[in-house]
This record gives structure tokens, C-alpha cells and sequence, in this order.
């Protein structure tokens, strides 16, 4: 391979004058940990809510609920950004739609709820998995306790729920973790983003790209370690995964 | 709101859409989807055959391939399958390599680490009785593989593969980082020369909820088929 190899290049200033080569890598580390960890929150929350939605009795919410899921997962996520990048601000009012677009770090913030959207539908089928895993007597004796839905699903299922779903969820948040990286087509400086701006400033492809591989390897390690951690705390005792 | 919505720009782009942009799309996904999971089968039963390094091997690819980012990956192999075609050849110079070819290889290589879980699911959902007998019969590894524990795997793993399928489907979309004119490329560079944005994302996004929708509804019918058998 006839290829110049220079990996002194990371501590080279970049031409945007902001740092070295390095520090620009790093800042779009820093884009994509909280892209990744403010949409993943959007998406806990969403999907908990139509999760749940898709569990109970009235046939109305399970329709509306499973409609939503469907249409977040059936549409690209590329097009879904595209969607609510470009074309939400010309469906809305007009003085909304130019708030939007005129809006500072306007893709980090379509980022966050498109991602938020997409994976809260993947969230909702695990959360309805895992309170279907229950067993009917846990929502039964909830109800009998004189319980309300609510306080049955606050105090009983979801409680047990999560704690079951927990290693599916970690793999979604690594999921929602890399799909960030579909956030450079509309302009969020997140790592892969910034690996290929320091390609094309540079010409050092493959050096960049290493440097990116590297991160995403260490988020992922340090996710797994941290989520096998919690799994250990929170193991439901009588379950296989539980002492 | 859809006072000014042309749907003339999408009628008279069809033609390009779909004999352009949807051939891309479809080639890539059938073809990808035959090259991953010949590969990833291979993989699985690397990782499953208990010989000294090939597990190793073949965990690392899964779990390396399976932690990086398709963007990435799509980038990676595009400046790297030039190099990677001039080692192989001996060229003087890195070899060009088109469009189709770059990310052909890419989403194998990529979608081969995601069959090959699916494949070793597969490969362990079978009963241990079953090869044993095949090597009580006599037959080698390789036609205990072919004719006894694949065929099986295959089936019980068929709804799974087509999932996948759907998924690389959805991920080809991908590819419009390379400028590449598939499906949504196509639709995106009419959106951006006439400044139909609004009208062109709309019927992508319909276009592919259609096919994906269409598509899963199939494979939970095929799902239930499969399950009256067992």
C-alpha cells in the first residue's frame, strides 16, 4: 500500500483554528454522547408511554399505539431526518416553520426528538415484551389490592418490566448511540461527522477514520461495563438472571 | 398547509425514482442480503466449530463489526476498498471502484456480522441428536453441515432473515452519504433541483413505509405458517 501514513497529524492544528486535530475529534465525541443521551431520554419516555399503551385492555389506545410503532419503524431513519428537518418547518405555520429553521443548533436539536421518535418505538415493543413476560397475577393482585390502573402500572408491572428488559434496552441505547452518526447529513457535528472533516482537511483518511473507530469501540465497552453493572443491582432474585 | 403541494413533480420524477433509484435500492438489498447471509453463515459456523483460533475470529468480526456505526462503516470501505483491490491485483496505483461495488462489498461485509448471530441462533436451536447422527452415519462435517444441521437452521431462522432483510432494506437509504443515486438519492437530487423538498420526502417516506409495512405483514403470516408446523 502506497499510502503516506502520518499519525503525528492528531496533534496538528486543523484549519478551523479552534485546536489540533485531536480536539476536533474529541468535541464531535462530545456531540455524539449527548445526542445519544438526550434523545435516548425523549425515547425512554415516549416509549414508555405507548408501551404501555399497547398493553391495555381498551382496543383504542392499542390501535392508535401500534399505528405509531409501525410508522416509526417501517420509514428510514435518513428519510424520518429528513422529515423533520426539512419538511416539518414548511408544513407548520409559517411564523413557526422560520422559528424553527432560524433556531441556533437547530440539527442537534432535530437530531435529538427524530432519534427520540425512532427509538422510542423499538423501546415500546420491549417494554410491552416485558410487561407481557409478567405473569397475569402480578396486574390481577395489583387490582385487587384496590390498586387504580395507574398505581398498578406505577407500583407493580413497570417496575418489574424494566428490570427484565434491561439487557434488550442496553442494546437499543448503543443502537440509538450509533445512529447519531446519521445526524451529519443534516449537519450535526457528531464524531464520524468530524472524522470526515479531518479526512478532507487533511487527507489523512485512514488515520481519522482509526481515531473514530477507537471512540465508538470505547463508548461501547464502557456502556456494556456499566450497563452489566446495573443489570447485577437490579436482577430480579428467583429470575435466571437473578442470584 | 397543502394548498401548494405539486403532485405533478412527483408523476413526472416516477420514472426516474423508480427505474433509477429503486433498481439501486433493490439490487443492493437482494444482493447484499445472498452475499451476508452466505458470509455470516460461514461466520456462525466458524464461530461454532470448537476449533483453536477460527472462534476467536470470527467473535471479534461480530462484535467489532456490530459496535460501529453503518455511516462509518459506509466510509471506511469507500476509501478503503481502493487500496484494499490494488494490494489484490498489484496495481501501481489504488484501483477504481464504482459506486455499486464499494457499497455492495460494504453492506456484506457490514450485514454478514448481524446474519451471522441470527445464523448461529439458528445453527444452536437444533437438537445435538441431530448432527450426532449425521457423524454416526458416517457423513463428514461438511454434508452434516449441508444436509442435515443448515436446512433445518435455515428454516426456523427464515422469519428472522427476512427481518434483517427489511432492516437492510431501510439501511441501503444509507448510501445517499456517498452522493450514490438510490432510491432516496434519486428522490433528493429531483427534490433539490426543483425545490420540491416537502413533496419528494413525503413520497419517499411513503414509498418505503409501503414496501417495509407491506413486507413485515408478510413475514408475521409466514411466522404463523411456520409455527402451526412444530
Amino acid at each position: 500500500m502506497n499510502y503516506n501514513w502520518n499519525w503525528g497529524i492528531f496533534w496538528e492544528q486543523s484549519p478551523e483554528g479552534t485546536g489540533t486535530y485531536l480536539d476536533m475529534l474529541l468535541s464531535g465525541l462530545r456531540w455524539t454522547i449527548v445526542t445519544a443521551i438526550v434523545s435516548w431520554l425523549l425515547a425512554l419516555m415516549l416509549g414508555s408511554i405507548v408501551g404501555v399503551l399497547r398493553t391495555l385492555p381498551s382496543a383504542l389506545a392499542q390501535r392508535l399505539s401500534a399505528a405509531y410503532v409501525e410508522i416509526f419503524r417501517n420509514i428510514p431513519l435518513l428519510v424520518q431526518m429528513f422529515l423533520w428537518f426539512f419538511v416539518l418547518p414548511e408544513l407548520v405555520p409559517s411564523g413557526l416553520g422560520l422559528w424553527l429553521k432560524q433556531l441556533p443548533n437547530a440539527p442537534f436539536y432535530t437530531a435529538v426528538v427524530c432519534l427520540g421518535f425512532y427509538t422510542s418505538a423499538r423501546v415500546a415493543e420491549q417494554v410491552r415484551a416485558g410487561i407481557n413476560a409478567l405473569a397475569r397475577g402480578q396486574k390481577m393482585a395489583g387490582m385487587a389490592l384496590g390498586l387504580t390502573t395507574l398505581q398498578t402500572y406505577r407500583y407493580v408491572l413497570l417496575p418489574m418490566a424494566y428490570r427484565i428488559i434491561l439487557p434488550p434496552l442496553t442494546s437499543e441505547f448503543l443502537n440509538n448511540t450509533k445512529n447519531t452518526s446519521v445526524a451529519l447529513t443534516i449537519g450535526l457535528l457528531e464524531l464520524t461527522a468530524r472524522a470526515r472533516a479531518m479526512q478532507e482537511f487533511s487527507f489523512q483518511v485512514f488515520e481519522a477514520f482509526t481515531a473514530a473507530t477507537l471512540l465508538y469501540l470505547l463508548i461501547n465497552l464502557v456502556v456494556v461495563a456499566g450497563m452489566r453493572a446495573l443489570e447485577r443491582k437490579v436482577a430480579v432474585p428467583g429470575y435466571i438472571a437473578g442470584r | 398547509m397543502f394548498a401548494d403541494f405539486d403532485f405533478d413533480v412527483i408523476w413526472r420524477s416516477l420514472p426516474y425514482l423508480f427505474y433509477e433509484g429503486m433498481r439501486f435500492t433493490l439490487t443492493l438489498t437482494f444482493l447484499a442480503t445472498a452475499g451476508g447471509v452466505v458470509l455470516g453463515t460461514l461466520i456462525a459456523m466458524m464461530r461454532l466449530s470448537g476449533l483453536p483460533v477460527l472462534p476467536v475470529i470470527a467473535a471479534s468480526y461480530t462484535n467489532f463489526m456490530r459496535s460501529l456505526p453503518l455511516v462509518l462503516v459506509i466510509f471506511w470501505f469507500y476509501f478503503l476498498v481502493p487500496y484494499i483491490g490494488q494490494w489484490a491485483t498489484g496495481a501501481s496505483r489504488p484501483i477504481q471502484v464504482g459506486a455499486f461495488a464499494s457499497s455492495l462489498i460494504t453492506f456484506t461485509l457490514f450485514e454478514a456480522a448481524y446474519f451471522s448471530e441470527i445464523m448461529r441462533a439458528g445453527i444452536q436451536s437444533i437438537p445435538r441428536g441431530q448432527p450426532a447422527a449425521g457423524y454416526a452415519l458416517g457423513l463428514t462435517y461438511w454434508q452434516v453441515m449441508g444436509s442435515v444441521v443448515l436446512p433445518q437452521a435455515f428454516r426456523n431462522m427464515t422469519p428472522v432473515l427476512l427481518t434483517q432483510t427489511i432492516i437492510l432494506f431501510q439501511d441501503t437509504s444509507l448510501v445517499y452519504v456517498l452522493s450514490i443515486t438510490d432510491f432516496l438519492g434519486a428522490a433528493s437530487k429531483i427534490a433539490q433541483r426543483d425545490g420540491r423538498l416537502v413533496e419528494m420526502y413525503l413520497f419517499a417516506a411513503l414509498v418505503y413505509f409501503v414496501i417495509s409495512f407491506a413486507a413485515s405483514s408478510l413475514v408475521k403470516r409466514l411466522q404463523m405458517r411456520i409455527a402451526i408446523i412444530r
